[in-house]
């Protein structure tokens, strides 16, 4: 136990799990405020999320809606970690996303290319857009930040605009899938019969976890994800190790731009969602990444697991009694969450400090 | 041309504001990213406020401004604490804190108007608060010309805020902290008392914008969508105003006349004529934005101890 709070993993996880725990609380507090008589019941209920259901079929079903929605967070969720490492703060991830899906669906609705092309597209776009960022952050020294939000609404436009031409003529939302090009839609190798034949189980969940894997060894296992760890540390250093550091920051935010944009087509190519051609704010996942990749304790292992809650609670908001609160309950509980992740350094040092006291007195 | 005059100016007012609110808090040493969620919750202090009052039935247009405006201050001011809390005592990452700020603003806002309207309306679950009348109260129309109070509101404060940062001494020990922090703490001036003052005048500012906001042009408000971006155009125009009042209030106008061109480009022939989708112009201050930024931002004069928290047993 003494060893495991001491090592690093060990107090990122528990102060993650405290985060976590402190988040429900205030959760549970704001919902006492609105109405105390459910906010017992509320709260449990988005903790259950897929519980609510009696039956252990519809249970299975919906378990599996909510892996559906935790691949595509998952992807934004590695493509904030993985710039982060590199000292960038990818919060155009949603664009990005936006980005994919937009080329992901134009291409399998509008020209009906089938699925691996579409998301082939999906990585490029997602690339190319954050590419800008890349850019304009090494050559004309402009945050990635500021530019990240301005094309995170500058895509979502243009999507709109886009999307608008693959549109049913009655409603806001694109033409469904399943109706229009079939073969536009990720195959399923019969993973929903594992779920009660959910339909949207596609080869996209164990693909995105194998790509946590896959960034997990990138990062940590090869000279190219040390350079760009190196960069991340300090500039200066790495360039004056020989490294290019201009070269790694565009690279590292193409790469977390084909993490988002892949994360766009991961849902869309589900049928799972059409896209809503009247939205007036950018997707939510993007955001919902950075409270991932954050609760994961920035590893992209731990980013499967955070990504999996995350979800989990934002589908359990959708149960509440809306007789009395409201579903952005979750949003609420998700970003107090983020907002105390910014205590994750206070708190391992608080438990550094309380272990090396143990220590002493033991002697 | 008044209509676009008129949007422009609200637009910029606005964006003044805020960025100038942004500036206060970068001086100190802070960056201030979480100015969109700041806006939010000075938006819904100052609906609420319209909402319940009874304006024009009884009541006088000067003590509903009067405390339109005060509760979109205290509700920015109070709000921003969490940053300086966060940022200044604990240290954490500004970056993380400001996007969860945004987040909270918008999630926070909708969750409260919802339960309101719910409560007042079992069949309401929407997030909009209206303020058709109450509006009115802010506006003088000059001849076509809509003036509104807060464009006047804005430009003194912007004079404070000039006369503030760079004549007072108060304002001076402020920017000492955002631009060496240990040489400021040596002759005896409080790092955290500053930044705390630099941030609470950002929440004060950011929460004035957003009501300046949410009253230009319309009359009601969906809390779900934010203030779409405003918050981060206003840290564009910060950095394109080289964190100098006077130079935002110029940026702002250049920004705000994009915005406004995106509500009334229909009433020139001219634009109408060209036929580009509405999508465009919405697009236009973004894309303008990111176009200036390229070119302003190698020469930028940010405070340069901005962004690291204080530690005193550094040097």
């Amino acid at each position: 136990m003494k060893k495991f709070i001491k090592s690093e993993g060990g107090q990122s996880f528990i102060a993650s799990i405290l985060c976590i725990i402190l988040g429900l609380l205030i959760g549970y507090v704001v919902l006492m405020f609105i109405a105390p008589k459910g906010a017992a019941t509320a709260i449990t209920t988005i903790v259950k999320n897929f519980f609510y259901y009696p039956s252990n079929i519809a249970r299975m079903k919906y378990f599996g809606n909510t892996l559906v929605k935790t691949a595509p967070l998952l992807m934004c969720s590695l493509s904030i970690l993985f710039a982060y490492k590199v000292g960038l703060f990818n919060i155009g991830a949603s664009g990005q996303y936006t980005a994919g899906t937009c080329a992901a669906l134009y291409l399998a609705l509008g020209v009906g290319a089938p699925w691996w092309v579409c998301v082939l597209a999906a990585i490029i776009c997602g690339a190319l857009l954050a590419a800008i960022s890349g850019l304009l952050k090494s050559y004309a020294n402009v945050n990635e930040v500021i530019s990240g939000i301005m094309l995170n609404w500058i895509m979502l436009y243009s999507a709109n605009m886009i999307l608008t031409k693959v549109k049913e003529s009655t409603s806001p939302y694109t033409y469904t899938l399943a109706s229009t090009n079939p073969g536009g839609i990720i195959p399923g190798l019969g993973l929903g019969k594992l779920f009660s034949n959910n339909q949207y189980i596609t080869l996209a969940v164990p693909l995105s976890i194998l790509i946590a894997i896959g960034i997990w060894v990138l990062l940590e296992k090869t000279t190219f994800g040390y350079e760009l760890r190196a960069t991340g540390n300090n500039k200066n250093a790495a360039k004056y190790a020989g490294m290019n550091e201009k070269r790694n920051i565009i690279i590292t935010m193409m790469i977390a731009g084909a993490l988002s944009g892949l994360g766009g087509a991961f849902l869309y190519l589900t049928g799972f969602e059409q896209w809503q051609c009247t939205q007036s704010s950018v997707p939510g996942m993007g955001f919902n990444g950075i409270a991932a990749s954050f609760l994961g304790g920035l590893s992209p292992i731990g980013s499967i697991f955070s990504s999996y809650f995350i979800q989990h609670i934002t589908a359990g908001g959708a149960y509440v009694d809306k007789s009395m609160y409201s579903a952005q309950i979750s949003d609420l509980i998700t970003s107090v969450i983020i907002y105390l992740c910014g205590f994750v350094g206070f708190i391992k040092l608080v438990l550094k400090k309380a272990a090396e006291k143990k220590e002493g007195g033991n002697k | 041309m008044i209509l676009l005059l008129q949007y422009t100016i609200i637009f910029a007012a606005v964006l003044t504001l805020v960025a100038i609110g942004g500036c206060f808090s970068e001086h100190s040493g802070v960056i201030n990213i979480g100015l969109e969620g700041i806006m939010v919750m000075g938006a819904l202090g100052g609906a609420l406020v319209m909402r319940f009052s009874n304006y024009p039935a009884s009541g006088n247009a000067f003590t509903l401004i009067l405390l339109t405006m005060l509760a979109a201050v205290i509700f920015g001011m109070i709000y921003s604490l969490l940053l300086a809390v966060a940022c200044i005592n604990f240290k954490a990452d500004q970056t993380i804190v400001g996007t969860a700020m945004n987040m909270l603003g918008t999630a926070a806002a909708t969750v409260i108007v919802k339960a309101m309207n719910t409560r007042i309306n079992p069949d309401n679950v929407s997030s909009t608060i209206q303020y058709i009348n109450q509006k009115k109260a802010f506006l003088v129309n000059l001849g076509g010309f809509e003036f509104s109070w807060f464009m006047l509101v804005t430009v003194i404060l912007l004079v404070c805020s000039y006369v503030l940062l760079y004549k007072t001494r108060l304002g001076l020990r402020l920017q000492a902290c955002g631009e060496h922090p240990q040489a400021a703490a040596s002759v005896g001036i409080s790092v955290y008392k500053m930044r705390y003052i630099g941030v609470i005048i950002s929440g004060f500012l950011g929460g004035l914008g957003g009501i300046v906001y949410i009253t230009s042009g319309v009359s009601e408000w969906k809390f779900e969508n934010g203030v779409a971006g405003f918050g981060f155009l206003a840290l564009a125009v910060m950095i394109f105003g080289q964190w100098k009042p006077h130079r935002i209030a110029v940026s702002a106008l250049l920004f705000g006349l994009f915005r406004a061109l995106s509500n009334v480009y229909m009433g020139f022939n001219f634009l109408a004529t060209l036929n580009i989708p509405s999508g465009i112009y919405n697009m236009l201050p973004y894309i303008i934005c990111l176009i200036v930024l390229a070119f302003t931002s190698k020469k930028s004069r940010a405070p340069k101890a901005e962004g690291i928290p204080y530690d005193k047993g550094m040097r």
